[in-house]
């Protein structure tokens, strides 16, 4: 069950890492985003459809989000289960932080990737009254912009960044861990290590776009 | 000093239990914790109340018998053994509450007494090179570098408390399984049992009712015998290798 | 029938050890293990065997017998049989491997344990002890204990207590811990093979004996509160010592001699209780609160000085500022060739004298001072911290003082006991079937134990001898079933069962502590590290009064049916006062000085323990015969065919 959450988890570090390579194709101009975005969907073509590849890409991460809630579930309850009398007094350390950051941060996130979803991928919404559905068009790059020059959605995608961020930190040394790769105190501080500097990496990756765009340096 | 107790007090397996104050007043800041339940217990049976039970024996850190949640903390908040923690580590007029190691595979038996028979079934399942009394080869036989010697001795030093176990949020007892498997494993006596001791072990936590590891690292934070974290990852890695072998 | 002895005991006839085959001391062994009658294998199951005590020597009894195939029932009164208080040991363990190249054999193993007993141990056990040892060893490193080593990869040794050459194995300053968890690990493989059924948190209450063998205990489940009958073909005792009679020692809380004082009163001789042993480096008692008291390994010794000031009136003023030539260093003064490292006796004497003259420092006054100020200047901080690291940290933990800043202070305490019950060379004790090992026995160390030898015994009993001397007598086996309804039986639970009820019924004043701690301060002030007749004969009268008001004063709350601790300690500290009036009858009688037994009469001119042979060159095992009637005091006769008897000198 770890080992599932591990490994799906880490499917979703490499995606998050390249959906940000992606977002900071933003810096690139409309042309660069844009056509980025459509390579995506011709990617593998002709062995595969228009679009093939993004399925495939899209189940399989489909399955992981199922796979690593299934998991964390199945771990939040067995934790219940083994404890069902609590502790009235609870020490106030980073272990509990860090516990309760995993799962209502898990849970905050995926509430978050539907949002996002509907945002940017199913339903394509335009929140910003100030540009017109037409100027939008059919450019991810329009939407995008226009989305962040809304402050609050901003606010909001940030606040989503550092509940990513905490997930991450904890979550990639963690993969790490149950991978069986920190077995000696060394190796477990080079995880940790590489599990903040992953969370950075991503929260800032993935905050300069919408910060540019607020801005104003990115129209 | 003045000390006062928000004890946990439940008669038996069954019963229900609840937090029960206390006061004393003479508290010397050389006593031991357990010393100082000592002193409260003989003030409740001069007032004819029942003593609070709790479990310790060799009261100098090595049996693994005693073991108190004191102020949401295993052992308090001293890295070492309830037994070994001293008055001198509060203050005057604090308020202590003490409650026993919680997790479900731990039932109270009474009061701060829990059953921690679980982690000797788990040892019992694998925890252990299988060697008969007379069938061990020249000690000198076999040379242990002695990289591998102290890192087997570090993880050996396992008391079996149960600390890790209360201090985890998911009750798991990874620590413990992940300490003995270390230990075994870091020597050429516990190679042949490797593999196969991993998956044993494991399995009797699970059905023992234990959580499972979410590398939270409050386990390691408690131990007494400061068993480091990375024990878990040499666990996980030798279970993969066992999973590998189809075990 | 005889006439009684100074008012408190008779003697009855000679007892003698019948089992060990004469001859060569090194063939003796190799004889009794040839001679003892062995079991089909396919009989093994079908005999079964009570373990009481799950220790080094109870463990590994345990396995070993549940490895052979026997029907092995085990019983400890803690939650888990890792707990039992072999794990506390620090030091090591011996063994004649002379992997050092330095001399070292059996013999000289068996010679210095005899020498080191002061000549009151039996040969052909001592030797037989020194010859398993180096099997130890191999036994232990096969299941994974992790001794320390060197660099090549070979097991490290070092010289522990004063002794000549390095045959001292260990594992940091916890070798007891992981020979114990050894053994337990090998327990409870054999609990998941179904040989061994382990029954923690059981207590043993009484000995059953039928038709003259021991065939089963009554026990208490000290959970639900039940009493249970558990019958078998024989009874091992591997209960430990009763040092935690004296209610502060370095034994664990729940110590007791309950199964063995049992035993007594069913028939089993207790041999030599006044041997007991004080170990020198101890955390010295901090106030009235004082629950137990710790060990600080004897290795602080090599490289710390003791010393007390000269000037009783300095005994208040912080140790740093009093200046050299106002230290006396008494040891190092007296005894010049071994300085800081006599045996353990005589260095707890001296602090005894140094504390009586005045000169004890810390809170009342019982303490003197081990200072490592030289050690940190000529090896660096690193170098100690390196030795001792963990004694320090630990020292700091409990005083609260810093020991690289300030001399550490230390005191004398108890902290094993020599004596026990009476075997014969097959462990087997005056009960047929009731076989002893480990430290409840009193067979190996004589009147005083050797540093690293308490582990060496349990082991050696418990996996090598234990084994394959019960095999002779479960030959015979298996025994007639025994009913419930069997008067013994039931005569046992009964007994119980009233104890247990006059306990709780009893409704006194005092609690069970209190009683304890009282008992203790007697032993202490009287039957401690100098012994007196005039001393001993007031322990004995208040030894009585104490009993006679406990049965009638102590408080018990609660109920049987529950976890019910004081219930539990209650009935270990009536045994405890009934085990100290003997006791000090035994050290009253033996008017002689040897080994931890000192009487103050029976001293040289400096002051050092004077010997008796003419008169007290044998073991006393004294025979129970009623709770107010004088014991009954059988000598076996010390013979010494391999070691000549000397005086041992330190100076």
């Amino acid at each position: 069950m770890k080992l599932l959450m591990a490994l799906t988890g880490s499917l979703f570090v490499l995606f998050v890492l390249m959906h940000m390579y992606g977002n900071l194709k933003v810096f690139a101009g409309q042309e660069a985003f844009d056509s980025y975005a459509h390579h995506l969907r011709t990617l593998g073509e002709p062995i595969l459809p228009y679009s093939g590849f993004l399925w495939i890409f899209r189940i399989v991460l489909v399955l992981s989000v199922i796979g690593h809630a299934y998991s964390a579930f199945y771990l939040w309850s067995k934790a219940h289960n083994a404890r069902s009398t609590r502790y009235a007094v609870r020490a106030a350390g980073a272990a509990a932080w860090r516990t309760q950051t995993m799962r209502w941060g898990g849970v905050a996130l995926i509430a978050f990737l539907t949002w996002h979803l509907m945002h940017f991928t199913t339903n394509k919404i335009n929140v910003n009254s100030a540009v017109s559905d037409a100027t939008i068009g059919d450019s991810p790059y329009q939407l995008v912009v226009a989305s962040f020059q809304v402050w609050w959605i901003t606010v909001f995608y940030l606040a989503a960044l550092v509940a990513v961020g905490l997930h991450l930190q904890h979550g990639v040394w963690s993969a790490v861990q149950t991978l069986g790769w920190a077995g000696t105190p060394g190796a477990r501080r080079i995880s940790q290590l590489l599990g903040n500097a992953v969370a950075l990496v991503v929260s800032i990756g993935f905050a300069l776009p919408p910060l540019f765009i607020m801005f104003g340096f990115v129209k | 000093m003045k000390i006062n107790l928000k004890i946990w007090r439940q008669a038996g397996p069954n019963a229900t239990g609840k937090l029960v104050t206390y006061r004393l007043d003479d508290v010397s800041p050389d006593m031991s914790f357990l010393e100082m339940l000592d002193v409260l217990n003989e003030q409740l049976i001069a007032k004819g109340e029942e003593p609070v039970e709790f479990d310790s024996d060799c009261r100098e850190g090595i049996c693994g018998m005693c073991g108190l949640v004191i102020n949401g903390e295993p052992h308090g908040p001293r890295v070492t053994t309830t037994c070994q923690l001293h008055m001198r580590s509060f203050k005057d007029c604090d308020t202590i509450t003490i409650e026993p190691l919680r997790a479900d595979p731990f039932p109270v038996l009474r009061d701060l007494v829990v059953d921690r028979s679980p982690l000797d079934r788990i040892i019992a399942a694998g925890g252990f090179i299988s060697v008969s009394t007379g069938a061990a080869p020249e000690a000198h036989a076999t040379p242990v570098p002695k990289k591998n010697a102290d890192r087997a001795f570090d993880t050996a030093a396992c008391i079996g408390c149960g600390a890790c176990v209360a201090a985890c949020p998911n009750a798991a007892a990874m620590l413990f399984i992940g300490a003995k498997v270390t230990h075994l494993g870091e020597l050429p006596q516990g190679q042949p049992e490797r593999a196969a001791r991993i998956v044993k072990m494991l399995n009797q936590h699970d059905a023992e009712g234990f959580g499972g590891c979410t590398n939270v690292g409050a386990c390691a934070d408690a131990c007494p015998k400061s068993i480091p974290f990375d024990v878990i990852s040499q666990l996980n890695k030798d279970l993969r290798t066992s999973l590998v072998r189809g075990l | 029938m005889v006439d009684v002895i100074d008012g408190l005991y008779r003697e009855g006839t000679p007892i003698k050890d019948t089992k060990a085959p004469g001859g060569p001391i090194d063939k003796r062994w190799e004889t009794r293990k040839f001679e003892a009658k062995l079991v089909n294998p396919a009989n093994r199951r079908k005999l079964s065997v009570i373990v009481v005590g799950t220790g080094l020597a109870g463990g590994a009894a345990c396995a070993t017998l549940g490895e052979a195939g026997y029907n092995v029932k085990a019983f400890c009164y803690q939650d888990s049989p890792r707990r039992a208080h072999s794990i506390a040991a620090q030091g090591g363990i011996n063994a004649a491997k002379n992997y050092k190249e330095d001399g070292d054999s059996v013999f000289r193993l068996f010679y210095d344990t005899v020498k080191g007993g002061d000549y009151r141990a039996r040969e052909s056990n001592v030797y037989r002890l020194a010859e398993v040892s180096a099997s130890i060893i191999d036994q232990c490193v096969a299941q994974g204990v992790p001794f320390a080593r060197e660099y090549s990869g070979l097991l490290d040794n070092r010289s522990f207590g004063g002794v000549q050459v390095s045959r001292t194995f260990y594992a940091r300053g916890q070798t007891g811990q992981q020979l114990l968890i050894g053994a337990y690990q090998a327990l409870q493989r054999q609990v998941a093979a179904g040989t061994v059924q382990m029954n923690s948190r059981h207590e043993m209450l009484e000995l059953i004996v039928v038709d003259g063998r021991a065939r089963g205990i009554v026990t208490r489940d000290m959970v639900t509160g039940e009493i249970e009958t558990h019958l078998a073909d024989a009874v091992v005792l591997a209960t430990g010592g009763y040092a935690n009679l004296f209610f502060l020692s370095t034994n664990a809380m729940g110590c007791n001699a309950t199964a063995t004082w049992r035993a007594h009163r069913k028939g089993a001789y207790f041999g030599n209780p006044c041997f007991t042993q004080i170990h020198p480096t101890c955390i010295p008692v901090s106030g009235d609160h004082q629950s137990k008291l710790t060990l600080m390994s004897e290795s602080l010794r090599n490289d710390g000085r003791i010393w007390v000031p000269k000037d009783p009136a300095d005994r208040e003023k912080d140790p740093r500022t009093i200046p050299e030539q106002d230290r006396d260093y008494y040891l190092e003064r007296i005894y010049p060739s071994f300085g800081n490292l006599v045996p353990r006796d005589i260095a707890s004497r001296a602090a005894k004298y140094q504390c009586d003259a005045g000169k004890g420092v810390g809170p009342g006054g019982r303490g003197v001072y081990l200072d490592f100020a030289d050690a940190i200047a000529r090896f660096g901080r690193k170098t100690v911290e390196e030795r001792y690291g963990n004694l320090f940290d630990m020292y700091q933990q409990i005083t609260g003082d810093n020991p690289y800043e300030t001399p550490m202070r230390i005191y004398p305490a108890v902290h094993y006991t020599m004596g026990g019950l009476w075997v014969d060379y097959d462990l087997q004790s005056t009960i047929p079937g009731l076989f002893v090992a480990g430290e409840a026995n009193f067979s190996d160390h004589g009147a005083n134990r050797l540093g690293a030898s308490a582990l060496m015994q349990g082991l050696a009993d418990g996996y090598f001898v234990l084994p394959n001397t019960i095999r002779d007598y479960l030959a015979a086996g298996p025994f007639p079933e025994v009913p419930d309804s069997a008067p013994a039986v039931v005569e046992a639970r009964e007994a119980v069962q009233q104890r247990i009820d006059h306990f709780l019924s009893t409704k006194g004043t005092r609690s069970v502590d209190s009683f304890h701690r009282e008992l203790g301060q007697i032993l202490w002030e009287y039957c401690g590290m100098e012994r007196t007749e005039a001393g001993l004969t007031k322990a004995v009268e208040q030894i009585r009064a104490l009993r006679a008001d406990y049965w009638k004063n102590v408080r018990v709350l609660g109920g049987n049916e529950q976890v019910n601790q004081s219930l539990e300690k209650a009935g270990r500290v009536a045994d405890f006062m009934e085990l100290a009036e003997l006791m000090c009858i035994d050290a009253l009688h033996r008017r002689e000085s040897c080994g931890g037994h000192f009487r103050a009469e029976s001293q040289t001119e400096d002051g050092e323990a004077l010997r008796d042979d003419e008169a007290f060159a044998y073991a006393a095992a004294w025979e129970f015969s009623g709770p107010d009637a004088p014991p009954v005091l059988h000598k076996e006769e010390l013979v010494y065919e391999f070691v000549e008897m000397k005086q041992r000198s330190y100076k």
